[in-house]
């Protein structure tokens, strides 16, 4: 999880919005600043749009040192405490014993699921475990340590004296923020080549638009610079890049083509025709693909071939969604459903009926958690991916949702008609609340396309009229994984990348449901392969061997003592077991008993009496 | 055991030997033996008459039994008496004789001896030397034990096995061993010792270590200043200099040369008082330059130059000027030097000092003393008053510095008090944040008042105006539960219970939080499926509605899908007119019923669950054979008691994973290709399959972990440098001082391979 943050280098130190609500403390370096001399420029009545934060911006901001506080943590041994490490000119550590790292934190890279009872395990055993264990331990203070890195705040937007937010409109912001984040708030016009389809590359730099009427278009958006623009002639359905920004798929009328960053078509799939919907599985190089004829389409793109073609027996699909976090494809159905999809499974994964009506969007959050869904019933729903699929929270649309996205921090936004919705929820980790939208904005034309920019506060909005970038401050994430996705990697960077991560490549067989299955042992074949290997030897070879009373000396050793003894052991491993059996009853008593408790506590408050009866 | 046996085996046959050997020491003349036979003979028949004569013995007839056919001096036969002869009477003589005592003592002895065991066989001898060997071996080998069990258990070998370092040892105690030997060497030893500089621990001397002590802030501030000072009047100089250097003038540096000159002369005569040996050798050296310069035509007029001049001088008065200084700058050089007198030098020497700021000259003063900034703080009282005069007489922007370093003091309390300030209204913020007061703590008001008075004001006003807040949401609220109460109304009866329970009010305050857990305890929200309105229900009767719950767990699906949700309020539409949103929506929901009136959405997915779950039940086996054993034929069904006769049910398999989520199905098939990746057999220590999940759950990536991390994690277990011999381990490098061989002295001992070796030996000698 180590990031490596990229000093800004371009971009001017971003200043404060005018408003600012802190004042920093001066510090002895910098000269006194008379109160007079404060910027006293004209009271605004609404300044409130701290701005999106683009991540290379250097915030004059602290960064969250409160994380780390400067107080260092209680020495555990008396030792340490004793005797702070004098150096050799006399001078004190200031800061004895190793760096503090907060608990918090380190707990959220500890993988280990202690939650299950292990059984009793050897000395041997319990060491290789006790190793485990530490060297988790060891690994997650580190990347707690390493946090200190993720130097970036994400940007926010807070109104003013329990404003709406929603009312803010994008001019608002633009006004509010610096120049450069200003300049990401564009509108292009396309009014001739009918509604866009458009998809960012997974750095956030590169944009690719595809008009229906077969305009198709790469451009650099952040420099403004076309890569290349050519008109297939053709209705095109969906367009969205490969693994990076020099290969991009388009989904055309008859089939699929893959065209360069320069606009040369490279490959024509005939295999996959009539496709409606494009997904791309970066960690697995699976170009997935929709098709009308009803086929879910997983094509390799590293090596060309096509994986499977799924029948979905479900009609036409026009609607798609992947997880991020476990690479398995949502379909939405005609009949209400969404049904879930891998690969190595010939049917669905899972099948959840979330709508009457038919589904007509379907989004998954970057971690995986939340699905949001809407259907023709006009319903937006959010549900729960964790094993349940219930529903979380809903909420009727007064036209329903066509199209749905969320974004890296969690925020989710709904395309309806010429509007768009956008809803955030309370931290990073909590699914977006449904009651009031953070933004709306209205466009010139109907929504057809939605994407958040990836490390940008921007949405990227494609309606018949074009093409518009928005600004949705808090959108996107802050920090990025150099090694991952560089926004900023030059040419030999982005090469040296793709060796990497095809060198990397996940097989398609292993997406499933849980990708932490992995770490599972195939508990089926191993206990039909020891069930195997007993009937193979007549005997169990790891059973425990029955007690043998040691033979003793002095006519002890007779017959009936011998069966005495062996009764006693009996005795007392059954005794053992009937106890233990006991303590767990008693236990589940208690729990019971607590569970009633808490039942019966609330009704306490509206006791039962005799003349309810006549309550109406 | 076997051990003890073949000793005593050993014992005996020794002293078998000895007995061996005793016959030779004493012999025995058999001429003696003969002797005695006769009267022996005839005591014994006296004896036996007498014996006859009593009754007793009567039936002991003087009769032999069995003849005696040899008759010998070598045997001795006892026929006719009835005792048994015993091996010493042989030996006794009639009379007792001393000479004879000892081979009796040893007789008894041997008598009193048992009868020896077999020596052993030769297998069975090895048998136990091999097991004693084996034995010690063992012994000597469980030693390494500890360190082998070590080695198996270390995260990491590295080979070849190194020794600990030798810890550092401290720097005093190489100073203390070592000693001045060169001259050079004690030389600075005894500049080090003069000012005291200490060789151990903290390297300060007591002068420098009382110095930090005495040093407060504001002699800091001072030192500070007076670096500054000293900084920038060297760059002054510098300045100057790099300026003075870039000058073209001629004439400028004619004038500095001169001066140069003349300064050198002073010099020269300032040596010449001082030490008369240097001002002869600086003499010489002029006079060596002099003497060049006689030597060589430089400055004669005759190189190309000079003669150009000398056309031109005639018209040229410059010319003739620079020819004329030619020949006098030669002059100059070619004389001899003359002696300048003292009153003059004096005057000179007045006049450089006041070319030279005082400042430098102080520091020069200072600098003789072993650090001259440790000297100046130890007697700073005396020389402030000089400092201050200093900065009265020193160029502007030094002085400005100087007092503003005064002024510091100030500026640092009030930046204290702007901290603690600033802290305070962080924590009024936090607390306006918990308000829910979006308005601002006003910071640029209380940026120039840092009084408590404001701040615990302006702690009130939040308050206040948090409080107003509250008051003013409440009526805000309850129009908006009055229409909920409307909308509840309205719906039909089937729809009546929405699953989700939402409140119009987003929760925005921690106090509204903490009202909602309230809320929570109440019993309107005991089932997921209960709406806000179902709690009236619920309280009414609540004992059943416990039963049903216990009964159904399960969620209806109808009441999931049929959830009533609040619609969006003006924004999604900001355009739209509020008041008509009801009715729109009333509209549209008619309008969404219609167009699902047909399509049974619910009954199709639970008919595909059913059949799912039924297609993948364990099917029974049904084994009834038709008209076995009964009447057979068209119409004709075996009977049910035959049917659950011969019905073998399957096992019933593990619970679905769906049974009560109604909405959903789950594919219960194993994913084989995934598990084709998955771990099948449990290594060595492990006997559980979760113990060893736990030990591989945890990710060794560097996607995962940090550099650091992750070099551990994937650390080899045995690292081995390259061009090393690997030793084998001895009982050193464990810790252990036994002698090295002490674990081969068994294999020594060993009588078999002693006696091959030394057959080996043998074979040698004879060749």
């Amino acid at each position: 999880m180590e990031t490596a943050p990229k000093p800004g280098r371009d971009v001017p130190p971003k200043k404060d919005s005018p408003q600012a609500k802190r004042k920093k403390p001066r510090r002895y370096w910098e000269e006194e600043v008379t109160p007079a001399a404060a910027p006293a420029g004209p009271p605004r009545k609404k300044a409130r749009a701290r701005e999106p934060r683009p991540p290379r911006s250097k915030g004059v901001r602290g960064a969250p040192k409160s994380h780390f506080g400067r107080k260092p943590q209680a020495p555990k041994n008396a030792s340490d405490r004793k005797k702070p490490r004098r150096t050799l000119s006399g001078a004190q550590d200031p800061f004895p014993g190793p760096a503090p790292a907060p608990a918090e934190v380190a707990r959220k890279f500890c993988r280990i699921d202690k939650s299950k009872k292990l059984p009793h395990s050897k000395p041997k055993t319990r060491t290789k475990l006790e190793t485990a264990e530490a060297q988790e331990e060891e690994a997650s203070v580190r990347a707690a340590r390493a946090e200190l890195l993720l130097a970036e705040e994400p940007g926010f937007l807070e109104g003013e004296d329990g404003e709406d937010t929603a009312k803010i409109l994008q001019t608002d912001i633009v006004e509010a923020v610096d120049i450069a984040s200003a300049a990401k708030h564009f509108d292009l016009n396309l009014r001739q080549f009918g509604p866009y389809r458009l998809n960012y590359s997974r750095t956030g730099r590169h944009l690719a638009l595809g008009g229906r009427r077969g305009h198709v278009a790469a451009l650099n958006w952040v420099t403004k610079k076309l890569m290349c623009e050519i008109n297939v002639m053709e209705a095109v359905r969906d367009i969205h890049f490969l693994h990076s920004e020099t290969l991009l798929a388009v989904a055309q009328n008859r089939w699929l083509y893959i065209y360069d960053n320069q606009g040369i078509e490279l490959h024509c799939i005939r295999r996959c025709d009539r496709v409606t919907r494009l997904e791309f599985l970066p960690f697995h190089f699976l170009l997935a693909t929709a098709s009308e004829t009803g086929f879910l389409t997983y094509l390799d793109v590293s090596v060309g071939k096509i994986v499977t073609a799924l029948n979905a027996r479900a009609g036409r699909l026009s609607v798609m969604a992947q997880n991020p976090y476990n690479a398995v494809i949502h379909l939405g159905h005609s009949n209400g459903t969404v049904s879930l999809w891998s690969p190595a499974v010939k049917e669905p994964l899972a099948k959840t009926l979330c709508h009457r009506g038919a589904v007509r969007a379907v989004a998954v959050d970057p971690t995986g958690t939340y699905m949001a869904t809407s259907g023709l019933d006009h319903q937006l729903k959010i549900f729960d991916l964790r094993g349940t699929f219930q529903p979380l929270s809903a909420r009727t649309l007064p036209q329903g949702a066509g199209h749905l996205a969320f974004s890296q921090r969690g925020l989710l936004v709904a395309g309806m008609g010429d509007v768009v919705n956008i809803w955030a929820g309370p931290g990073k980790a909590s699914p977006p609340s449904l009651e009031q939208p953070y933004l709306t904005h209205r466009l010139s034309g109907h929504v057809h396309g939605l994407q958040f920019c990836p490390f940008e506060d921007v949405l990227g909005v494609g309606h018949s009229g074009g093409m518009t970038s928005m600004l949705v401050p808090g959108s996107a994430e802050p920090n990025f994984d150099g090694l991952e996705n560089n926004p900023y990697r030059s040419r030999k960077q982005r090469q040296e990348w793709e060796v990497k991560a095809l060198l990397e490549k996940v097989p398609a067989e292993l997406i499933c449901l849980d990708p932490r299955a992995l770490a599972e042992v195939d508990v089926v074949t191993l206990e039909q392969q020891k069930k195997e290997r007993i009937e193979r030897l007549g005997y169990d070879p790891d059973a425990k061997a029955a007690f043998q009373p040691k033979a003793k000396q002095k006519g002890r050793s007779s017959t009936a003592s011998l069966v005495k003894r062996k009764k006693k052991v009996m005795d007392q491993e059954h005794r053992d077991k009937v106890r233990q059996s006991l303590e767990e009853q008693e236990e589940q008593q208690q729990q019971q008993q607590q569970r009633q408790k808490q039942k019966t506590a609330k009704p306490t408050r509206a006791r039962p009496s005799a003349l309810d009866r006549f309550v109406r | 055991m076997h051990a003890t046996k073949a000793a005593k085996g050993l014992l005996a046959l020794s002293q078998q030997e000895e007995l061996v050997d005793l016959p030779t020491n004493y012999p025995l003349s058999a001429s003696e033996d003969e002797g005695d036979g006769d009267g022996e003979r005839k005591h014994q028949k006296l004896l036996e008459a007498i014996g006859s004569l009593s009754g007793k013995n009567r039936w002991k007839s003087a009769e032999r039994s069995e003849a005696s056919l040899k008759v010998s001096e070598f045997n001795v036969s006892s026929e006719g008496s009835g005792e048994k002869l015993a091996l010493s009477d042989l030996l006794e003589p009639v009379k007792p004789s001393s000479s004879l005592t000892a081979v009796k003592k040893q007789l008894s002895r041997v008598k009193a001896k048992k009868t020896l065991d077999l020596p052993l066989n030769k297998g069975e001898v090895e048998r136990i030397h091999r097991e004693v060997a084996f034995s010690k071996t063992s012994q000597i080998l469980s030693k390494w034990d500890s360190v082998v069990q070590k080695n198996r258990e270390a995260e990491q070998l590295v080979f070849p096995l190194e020794k600990e370092p030798a810890s550092f040892a401290p720097i005093e105690q190489v100073f203390l061993d070592w000693k001045a030997r060169t001259p050079l060497e004690q030389e600075v030893f005894n500049l080090l010792h003069k000012n005291k500089q200490p060789v151990t621990d903290p390297l300060l001397t007591p002068v420098e270590k009382a110095s930090l002590r005495a040093m407060s802030l504001e002699e800091a501030k001072i030192r500070r200043a007076e670096l500054q000072r000293a900084r920038a009047l060297q760059s002054y100089y510098e300045a100057r200099a790099r300026r003075m250097k870039k000058i073209k003038s001629k004439k400028y540096h004619k004038i500095v040369k001169k001066g140069k000159a003349k300064k050198a002369i002073k010099d020269f005569e300032q040596l010449r008082k001082v030490d008369p040996n240097a001002a002869l050798e600086e003499l010489e050296k002029i006079e060596k330059a002099r003497m060049m310069e006689r030597m060589s035509l430089k400055h004669q007029n005759s190189g190309k130059w000079a003669k150009s001049k000398a056309i031109m001088a005639k018209y040229d008065l410059e010319a003739r000027q620079a020819m004329q200084e030619q020949l006098a700058k030669n002059k100059e050089l070619t004389q001899k030097l003359q002696v300048v007198s003292e009153s003059e030098e004096e005057g000179g020497a007045e006049e450089e000092e006041a070319l030279v700021p005082d400042v430098v000259n102080e520091a020069q003063m200072n600098a003789g003393g072993p650090n001259p900034w440790m000297l100046r703080t130890c007697n700073r009282d005396a020389q402030e008053d000089e400092v201050q005069a200093n900065s009265n007489e020193l160029p502007e922007p030094v002085a400005h510095e100087f007092s503003e370093n005064e002024g510091n003091e100030k500026p640092e309390a009030e930046e204290d008090v702007l901290l603690k300030e600033f802290e305070e209204r962080r924590s009024l913020r936090k607390r306006s944040k918990l308000n829910q007061d979006a308005k601002p703590v006003g910071g640029q008001e209380t940026k120039d008042s840092a009084t408590k008075e404001v701040l615990s004001e302006l702690k009130a006003l939040s308050q206040k105006l948090s409080k107003d807040n509250r008051l003013s949401k409440k009526p805000k609220e309850s129009p908006a539960k009055t229409v909920l109460l409307v909308q509840e109304e309205e719906p039909a009866p089937e729809e009546d219970e929405p699953l989700l329970l939402q409140r119009p009010e987003r929760v925005q305050t921690l106090e509204e939080l903490e009202e909602l857990g309230k809320e929570d305890c109440l019993p309107n929200k005991e089932l997921p499926g209960a709406a806000v309105e179902g709690g009236e229900q619920v309280r009414r009767n609540p004992q059943e509605e416990l039963k049903g719950k216990k009964k159904e767990k399960m969620i209806s699906l109808q009441k999931l899908l049929t959830t009533r949700t609040p619609s969006v309020t003006s924004v999604a539409v900001p355009t739209t007119v509020e008041e008509q949103e009801d009715e729109v929506e009333r509209d549209q929901k008619q309008m969404i019923k219609e167009a699902f009136a047909g399509d049974d959405v619910i009954k199709e997915f639970l008919k595909e669950k059913r059949e799912t779950i039924q297609a993948n039940k364990p099917k029974d086996l049904d084994l009834t054979l038709p008209g076995w054993g009964e009447w057979g034929g068209m119409d004709l069904k075996p009977s049910a008691k035959k049917r659950r006769r011969f019905l073998i049910k399957a096992p019933e398999g593990p619970p679905r994973k769906d049974r009560n989520l109604p909405n959903v199905i789950i594919n219960e098939k194993r994913n084989i290709h995934a598990a084709a990746h998955q771990v099948r057999v449990l290594p060595y220590p492990f006997t559980h399959h979760q113990q060893f999940e736990r030990t591989i759950q945890n990710p060794i990536g560097s996607t995962w972990n940090t550099q650091r991390a992750f070099q551990k994690l994937t650390a080899p277990k045995v690292v081995t440098k390259a061009g090393h011999i690997i030793k084998p381990i001895k009982a050193e490098d464990v810790g252990y001082q036994s002698s090295p061989r002490s674990d081969l002295s068994v294999m020594q001992s060993n009588p078999k391979r002693r006696s091959k070796h030394q057959k080996q030996l043998k074979k040698r000698r004879a060749q």
